[in-house]
């Protein structure tokens, strides 16, 4: 049969549907696709088979493969592939794709889709994909064709990657993958209606220039535009030529180094109480690849009041969408970086001093406001096994986490230098997320040190990827904070329902030491804060194995600093 | 505020329910839509009708345009521009002697009649929105048994044209 193919004439020769998408994805350099089969799609699946240069992973749910897929896009920047099944397969993926949409993940989703013959009759294992992805993708696209096919999925890569990134779905009736024809691979995805503006108007960057060189109180604020444009070195020399404060948005951390002293971390409902301070008394404040979400505004009409507001943003609808901008800059966040540093050192601007306002800045820090106290003899605190995995990975390991309280002692407690090594979900905040985002991490960066940050109610939402992470042999490290309850919600609890914990608490948890053997891994329980710092060296050095580490830790922390919901940044909650 | 919007769409399966679908998740009300294939069938042209203030305009106008089938996208509402809806109105009039009645408010707002039966005239109206609405509220004293309207459609005034690279 090989022989056969290669002896034909490749002008002439005629490939199937199934055929041409495994070519599609090798032109697109797509050759690791997260998966799990399916009526609909077993043609693709048998071509899979017979070919060497796409990798398939077999997740154990379609939710783990769009966030497998989206660990693997967010940590190399290249788009993720998935392929599901029709109907099940595709509402399963659902959660995942609406996250990538939300956080603007490049994705790519397959779905497999009943014949054309048979669609809107109700056939077996019918859903109407497109219909139920439309508000939560950046396109999606039913192939009736498969003349269409190979210029879809060249539509598909390009639109999911360029722009402002986000989840595209392709939906492929299984006909079309059967259907055969003359294969070649678009070299334009000819698309007069999408074409996302990369330059930033000249004009809007010589006002900015203007109004950066008059500030007195200025603060840089930037967010995970910065890191999917991959502009951190153009932010951070922007940052250093203008002697500013930043702050980074939960999305935007490690896009600068977490370390120098020009970051005064994040911002928002658990930012510090100096990126805050500083967001409210500011006078100008420069905001790239950030979008005013209302975990970082609080309450609109306190936010920023005495700020003129610089956005930088590829996507206009993020522009003045909560927060009027006054001097707008439509663009890619490196070009348009690039574009004001230049500006900036013309010669025709002096860049303003800012020394009284870093007193300031430098006595709200004075509150330490991530401050926490590990009693030795006393319970685990979250927050110092963390500082623990900081040292001990010396700040460098590729961590992922699900959503909680967790989740926030690692945005406040690791300081991340490099872009792409801190993996969460922001927009909409997925539990679930962190394990098979991790293990996406892990086959883009085999030899890397990944950690899952996680809690015992999250873990639980995607706990069947253990069985993935077996079968490819991916030595994750999941740091399990084990504090018995869904501890965010459980705080909300405390502080807005008078401690009445409906439903917070999580009776009947499994023993994780032996659910972690049982999927083949290696499982282990610490109940000692002095059993913490060994307990992570041994963890850690387990170089070939996934470790579950099951961290007992007090269950009645909170974190702080809070902004309550519709409060403003100046009236925080410290502890 | 009302709000009419010129739209240039790929001529696609999906991109009416696009369009519609961003309205409704944003919250948005649509007063009225017409949509037709242009004289270049691989684009439609939409003219909606909305309300809302300037923010959500904007951010309306920026959500549109962000749709990857969305070509063009217009506000005409500040723009010098010709607008002109038809209705279809069936009446029943108090007795046949408001024949004259009928022809004389159809002189006024240029309406005809369309259809006549035994018991309903049907007229025929093109005009702004308000026309139609007028014509209505001259003919109140009879009886509209059934009215249907395409809602407005608009064009600008002059060599203004709605086209491909309009928003670039
Ligand atoms: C439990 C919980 C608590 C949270 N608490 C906080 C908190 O305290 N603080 C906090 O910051 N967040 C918090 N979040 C996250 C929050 O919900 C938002 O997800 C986050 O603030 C959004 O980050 P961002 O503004 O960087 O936007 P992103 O969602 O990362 O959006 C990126 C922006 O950059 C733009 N962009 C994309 N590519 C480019 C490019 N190439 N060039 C220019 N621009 C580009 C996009 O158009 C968009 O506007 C929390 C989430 C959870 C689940
Ligand atoms: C899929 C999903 N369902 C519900 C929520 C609401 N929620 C946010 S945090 C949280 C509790 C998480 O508990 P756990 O994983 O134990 O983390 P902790 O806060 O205790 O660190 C819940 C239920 C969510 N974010 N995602
Ligand atoms: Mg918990």
């Amino acid at each position: 049969m090989d022989n056969l193919k290669q002896s034909s004439n490749p002008e002439t020769e005629e490939l199937t549907g199934a055929e041409i998408f495994t070519r599609c994805l090798v032109e697109e350099g797509a050759t690791t696709v997260f998966g799990y089969p399916g009526g609909a799609v077993l043609h693709i699946y048998d071509e899979l088979h017979k070919q060497k240069e796409v990798d398939h992973i077999l997740v154990r749910h379609e939710q783990g493969a769009a966030h497998a897929a989206e660990g693997f896009a967010k940590s190399t920047g290249k788009v993720g592939v998935v392929l599901v099944t029709s109907g099940p397969g595709a509402t399963n993926a659902v959660t995942g794709i609406a996250d990538a949409y939300m956080d603007s993940v490049p994705l790519v989703v397959f779905t497999g889709q009943v014949r054309t013959a048979l669609i809107g009759n109700d056939a077996f294992q019918e859903v109407d994909t497109v219909g139920i992805t439309r508000p939560c993708v950046k396109h999606n696209i039913l192939v009736k064709k498969v003349e269409d096919l190979p210029l879809a999925i060249k539509r598909a890569f390009h639109i999911a990657g360029t722009g402002r990134p986000g989840p595209v779905v392709v939906d492929i009736p299984k006909d079309v993958t059967e259907q055969s024809m003359v294969f070649s691979y678009p070299q334009d995805p000819d698309m007069r209606s999408y074409q996302p503006t990369i330059d930033g108007h000249a004009g809007q960057i010589k006002r900015a220039a203007k109004l950066i060189a008059k500030a007195e109180r200025p603060i840089i604020y930037s967010g995970g535009g910065v890191i999917s444009s991959n502009a951190h070195e153009e932010l951070t020399e922007f940052t250093r030529l203008t002697g500013f404060p930043i702050t980074n948005t939960l999305m935007g951390l490690g896009a600068y180094p977490g370390t120098d002293p020009q970051f005064i971390q994040m911002l928002g409902m658990h930012g510090s109480y100096e990126a805050n301070m500083a967001m409210h008394h500011s006078d100008v404040l420069i905001a790239v690849g950030a979008r005013f979400d209302d975990r970082i505004t609080g309450r609109l009409d306190g936010f920023c009041p005495y700020a003129k507001v610089i956005h930088i943003d590829v996507d206009p609808s993020s522009i003045s969408k909560n927060f009027r901008a006054h001097v707008p800059v439509v663009g890619d966040a490196r070009k348009v970086l690039r574009a004001l540093t230049d500006e900036l050192r013309d010669g025709k601007y002096t860049i303003p001093d800012v020394s009284a306002w870093w007193g300031q800045i430098g006595e709200w820090a004075k509150k330490d406001s991530f401050a926490y106290q590990q009693d030795m003899d006393g319970e685990i605190k979250p927050q110092y096994v963390l500082d623990q995995l900081y040292k001990q990975t010396d700040g460098d390991a590729f961590v992922t986490s699900d959503v909680g309280q967790h989740q926030m002692w690692v945005a406040q407690l690791y300081k991340f230098t490099q872009p792409r090594r801190w993996i969460n979900s922001g927009g909409l905040g997925t539990m679930g997320f962190g394990l098979p985002a991790a293990m996406g991490v892990q086959l883009a960066h085999p030899d890397a040190q990944v950690c899952c940050v996680t809690g015992e109610a999250s873990i639980q939402m995607c706990i069947q990827e253990l069985s993935t992470c077996r079968q490819y042999g991916l030595p994750i490290k999941i740091i399990n904070l084990n504090n018995r309850y869904m501890g965010m919600v459980r705080q909300w609890q405390d502080f807005f329902y008078d401690s009445r914990y409906a439903m917070s608490y999580m009776d009947a948890l499994p023993d994780f030491v032996k659910l972690a053997e049982s999927y083949g891994h290696v499982g282990m329980k610490i109940e000692k804060p002095k059993d913490v710092e060994p307990a992570l060296r041994e963890i850690l050095s387990l170089k070939d194995r996934l470790v579950f580490a099951d961290f007992v830790t007090d269950p009645r922390e909170n974190v702080f600093p809070m902004i309550a919901p519709g409060a403003a940044h100046n009236e925080m909650i410290l502890s | 505020m009302r709000r009419i919007l010129a739209v240039l769409l790929e001529n696609e399966a999906g991109s009416l329910s696009r369009v519609a679908n961003l309205f409704s998740a944003r919250g948005i009300n649509i007063e009225s839509l017409a949509v037709t294939p242009t004289p270049d069938e691989t684009l439609s042209r939409m003219t909606i009708v909305t309300f809302g203030d300037d923010r959500v305009l904007e951010q309306i106008t920026k959500q549109l345009h962000k749709l990857v089938d969305v070509v063009t996208v217009v506000d005409m509402t500040g723009q010098n521009h010709v607008e002109r809806e038809m209705a279809l109105i069936k009446l029943r009039l108090r007795d046949e002697g408001c024949v004259d009645d009928l022809q004389r408010v159809n002189k006024v707002y240029r309406g005809r009649i369309a259809d006549v039966s035994a018991l309903c005239y049907t007229s025929e109206v093109v005009g702004t929105s308000e026309e139609i609405d007028a014509y209505l509220a001259a003919m109140a004293e009879h009886e509209v048994v059934e009215v249907v309207r395409s809602g407005p459609l608009g064009i600008a005034r002059g060599e203004q044209m709605l086209s491909i690279r309009q928003n670039e």
